[in-house]
């Protein structure tokens, strides 16, 4: 893969602040607010002001949502970026661990010493249906004639799982059952709920297999970060979370061209991460995970992308308890987005939230029932493409 | 953390639209897409009852749908071969809703097709393929047997076929 | 001491007013191809990272990000899209090597207006919906105009001034066979064109082309590896003034971001003396022609108010003290949307290269690049090269 090891970073990264909106179908307040809340939240925790920070990098997906076209200028004051340094990236779903990895290399090549990492998306606006925005991510000339909603595609992936690995519906169906329950602790959520395996397998059938309650939401929200260097870290606060790996991967557009039954550029993209944080066994050394998991099947693919459990072992494991809270490996602790919500770029910065509080045991009820040192969370995005990784560390 | 309210005020679906200074968009995007030489060239095989598939003179690969390029040796494909347009379904689903997330009244079958086209390692993770509709009743899309059922396109009679993927109009099984 | 990072590499594909032979990802692996040979690097081998800029609503696709990685190498390969212009492609790549988590980048950027058949449309939903959207304003780029009137008014610079930018940019572009837009125009011309946004003539603004460009760039070591012809990045700058739903916070008649940008250029560059004595060629921001002269000003290539007053003594001409596209800018070239600020960079590089031919500078040593994302926004970007 020829990616460089050594690295000339005498300064380690770290997260030292985090800040999230409720997360919810429909805000009052516009992108720039929702971004703005964000972004406080997490320089009051931090104990830092906008004075402090040197450079932003916003994350947000499809303009179409918002309906703002140049999408990270529109937020660009909401986030900070006042007579500052600021860019925004973008890799579909995968965005939202994006944006914490990119603020690394702001730090790291000595650029920048803080760096405000912001996610927001507001789905809301989009008339008459969110949905219809998604008509909008396929091949204009291939695929679009076929009329394609977004879900199709996910089903394509979630059947082939099924049948590949010998998955049924009421087995994947737990990661629903999970999360929304991990997401009843969890003040940002906005479908937590304690439903049962039947209730999912009841729920409204949209595109055989998935159905209604496999599925995560629309949401409108926003989640943000502080990001410094070792020295700013350390007198800021006495717990920093170090960015220990970063990894990103990006497949072609021709997912008709693919076996879906494995992200294969998720784990080259964790690989990557892993490579560079120094970890050989992913399944024995990270203590708590957040794999994304915009469809229950999805976090179970993106466990074993994640090698956090053999290709097609997931859901027997998940079945035994063991990515419970109280279980060997948790997973979710948040909630996930079948919990807390899926603001697409947004919920991936959520995700690394939830893990930095994790890692600083301030996650109340949420605590995992283990200790943790070592973290993982990965987002997807695009036409099954983007794996985007980031290893953390107290 | 240890705040329990978080920020944000929530809106019901009847609220947010009865808001004082609710203001309504409704942007004109539209654009002309170019084919360029390799998509076009396939636009044009569809509508002569082909699929053609377009060939890397380094590694061999045969792409399903073509490209100008092999991602792999990243030099410019060059030779056109027509391919089989029988296959192998990959996955198959089927949708009860439509684009705009409304119920729909016959619902789609839709999959993805390994074409049997030559190069490929058989259960290999790649494959040439496609991605179009199943003519099977959704019984039988969501039993078993259904992946790795061996399929053929089913073409639009010549008169309809207008040079678009639609021209096939689904792919059905090979009994 | 920190890594010097170097272009190793760069290719393009169109430079004119419509590309119908090609579909978007075509130009995408011409520009690549074009790069990666003349870096004599093997994208599937050499490369670590891939950028590409875009934005959804000027390519047509949601999630543009989708379409990236195929046509330039990046295919399982760690790839990501900057929406923004290319410039700021180039700002991630230079801190992906100084960081040391690759050696070598690519970065890609393109633009196909002619594509675009609602351009206006597209341009206004640019603007905040709610308090700037709704207001008749007949073309977006009216905030242009408002711009040129506070320059005009703040430095004494005459519509005459403006003309001459035009005239001097569409002139020089007729030695560039990348510049479709280039005429021997005459400033009565200029002059006497109806306005299209008050106090610009057509002439005055840019039109649109397509085109892509990819730039390969390298750590010092990495270089060595696949070329000697290297120009280096001495240093890059980039900066946001305010969003563009804060328009109301913008310095009018000022372009703030380009400061703040080249501020953060010229410290990483350790620029010794002024920047008006730094560089032998400037290849800057002039979509609408008042922006050239502020750019300038901002850039600390000419004093507050003088930019107008040297251009009518011939300093910024080709054959002047400090060349001001030699290329002829997007005013004859055209504006590729996000690839203009790499457009402007392609310039700059071959002209350090001594590969510009008819419009070649002699003697080119050091230049400076700036870009400005167009309207309505109010973000910048700046780089200083240097010949290897």
């Amino acid at each position: 893969m020829g990616m460089v090891t050594n690295l000339f970073v005498k300064d380690r990264v770290a997260i030292v602040g985090a800040g999230i909106t409720t997360f919810m179908r429909r805000a009052l307040e516009t992108p720039r607010e929702l971004a703005w809340e964000a972004a406080r939240m997490a320089l009051d925790q931090a104990g830092l002001t906008l004075k402090d920070v040197d450079c932003v990098v916003i994350g947000s997906a499809p303009d179409t949502f918002d309906g703002v076209h140049l999408k990270g200028e529109y937020l660009a004051d909401g986030s900070g970026a006042i007579r500052k340094p600021m860019t925004r990236v973008y890799v579909g779903g995968g965005t939202g661990v994006f944006v914490p990895v990119s603020a690394w290399w702001h730090v790291a090549s000595g650029l920048c010493k803080t760096v405000l990492a912001v996610g927001e998306e507001k789905m809301s606006p989009a008339h008459p249906h969110p949905q219809y925005v998604f008509r909008y991510i396929w091949d204009p000339i291939i695929h679009r004639p076929l009329e394609p909603n977004l879900i199709w595609i996910f089903a394509m992936e979630m059947r082939r799982y099924m049948a590949k690995c010998g998955a049924k519906k009421e087995d994947i169906a737990l990661v629903s059952v999970k999360n929304k329950r991990n997401a009843l602790d969890n003040p940002a959520a906005q479908v937590a709920a304690n439903i049962t395996v039947d209730d999912v397998l009841k729920s409204e059938v949209l595109v055989w297999p998935v159905q209604e309650l496999d599925v995560s939401p629309v949401t409108d929200g926003a989640a943000a970060l502080v990001i410094t260097s070792e020295n700013v870290a350390r007198q800021v606060t006495d717990s920093p979370v170090w960015i220990e790996g970063v990894g990103f991967t990006l497949d072609n557009q021709h997912w008709e061209n693919r076996e879906l039954a494995f992200p294969r550029y998720l784990n080259y993209a964790a690989r990557m991460a892993y490579r560079m944080a120094g970890i050989e066994r992913p399944w024995k050394e990270i203590d708590v995970a957040e794999p994304y998991d915009p469809f229950d099947y999805k976090e179970l693919h993106h466990i074993e992308g994640l090698m956090l459990a053999r290709p097609c072992e997931a859901w027997k494991l998940l079945k035994e308890g063991y990515f419970n809270r109280d279980g060997e490996l948790p997973t979710s602790p948040s909630g996930g987005l079948l919990g807390v919500g899926n603001p697409i770029a947004a919920a991936g910065v959520m995700k690394v939230a939830e893990l930095f509080w994790q890692l600083r045991y301030e996650a109340g009820k949420r605590q995992v029932k283990r200790p943790v040192h070592r973290a993982v969370a990965n987002a997807w995005g695009d036409l099954m493409q983007a794996g985007t990784v980031i290893v953390l560390g107290n | 953390m240890s705040v329990t309210k978080l920020p944000g005020t929530k809106l019901g679906s009847k609220e947010m639209y009865s808001l004082p200074g609710l203001v309504e968009s409704a942007p004109q995007a539209k654009y002309d897409f170019s084919a360029g030489p390799t998509i076009s060239r396939f636009l044009q095989g569809l509508k002569e009852g082909k699929i053609l598939g377009r060939k890397c003179p380094r590694c061999g690969r045969i792409y399903v749908p073509p490209r100008d390029y092999c991602e792999y040796c990243h030099v410019a494909l060059t030779d056109w071969v027509e391919v089989p347009d029988t296959g192998t379904v990959h996955t198959a689903v089927v949708s009860y809703i439509s684009v705009r997330r409304e119920r729909l009244e016959k619902p789609e079958i839709i999959g993805v097709i390994r074409l049997d086209v030559p190069g490929y390692p058989p259960n290999g993770y790649e494959f040439a393929g496609l991605f179009h509709r199943l003519c099977v009743p959704p019984e039988e899309a969501m039993s078993d047997e259904v992946i790795g059922m061996k399929v053929r396109a089913r073409w639009k009679p010549k008169e309809q076929r207008t040079g678009s993927i639609l021209d096939i109009e689904c792919f059905e099984p090979v009994r | 001491m920190p890594r010097r990072v170097g272009i190793i590499g760069v290719g393009w594909y169109g430079f004119r007013p419509s590309t119908p032979e090609v579909h978007f990802q075509g130009m995408m692996f011409e520009s690549s191809h074009r790069a990666y040979a003349d870096a004599n690097v093997d994208p599937r081998k050499d490369v670590d990272v891939f950028v590409d800029c875009q934005e959804d609503l000027w390519e047509g696709i949601a999630i543009t990000d989708e379409f990236a990685p195929e046509p330039i190498g990046g295919t399982l390969r760690p790839t990501f899209t900057v929406p923004g212009d290319g410039l700021l492609g180039v700002a991630h790549a230079y801190m992906l090597i100084r960081s040391g988590l690759a050696d070598v980048v690519a970065v890609e950027a393109h633009g196909k207006p002619s594509e675009i058949r609602t351009l206006q449309d597209v341009y206004y939903m640019a603007f905040d919906p709610l308090h700037v959207r709704p207001l008749p304003t007949g073309n977006p780029f009216f905030l242009a105009g408002l711009d040129a009137q506070a320059y005009m008014q703040r430095t004494g610079a005459s519509r005459e001034h403006l003309a001459l930018v035009s005239v001097k940019n569409r002139t020089n572009g007729l030695k560039n066979e990348r510049a479709p837009y280039s005429a021997r125009l005459t400033v009565d011309d200029v002059l006497s064109a109806p306005y299209a946004v008050y106090p610009l003539t057509r002439y005055d603004i840019a039109g649109f082309s397509d085109a892509s460009v990819t730039v390969v760039l390298a750590s010092e070591e990495a270089a060595k590896r696949f070329t000697d012809k290297v120009v280096w990045l001495d240093g890059i700058g980039f900066s946001t003034e305010t969003g563009s739903g804060a328009v109301e916070w913008h310095a009018w008649g000022r372009m703030l971001s380009m400061r703040d940008a080249a501020l953060m250029a010229y410290k990483l560059a350790g620029l010794a003396g002024s920047p008006s004595e730094s560089f032998d060629l400037a290849e800057v921001e002039d979509r609408f022609s008042f922006m050239e002269l502020l750019s300038l000003e901002e850039l600390m290539l000419a004093k507050e108010g003088e930019a107008h007053r040297l251009l009518e003594q011939g300093h910024f001409n080709l054959g002047g003290p400090l060349p001001v596209n030699p290329s002829g800018g997007s005013l004859a070239m055209g504006v590729q949307l996000e690839a203009t600020g790499l457009a402007r960079l392609l310039e700059a590089v071959l002209q350090l290269r001594g590969e510009a031919g008819p419009h070649q500078v002699k003697g080119a040593r050091k230049a400076v690049v700036a870009t400005w994302r167009g309207v309505p926004t109010y973000t910048s970007a700046v780089a200083v090269l240097s010949a290897g």
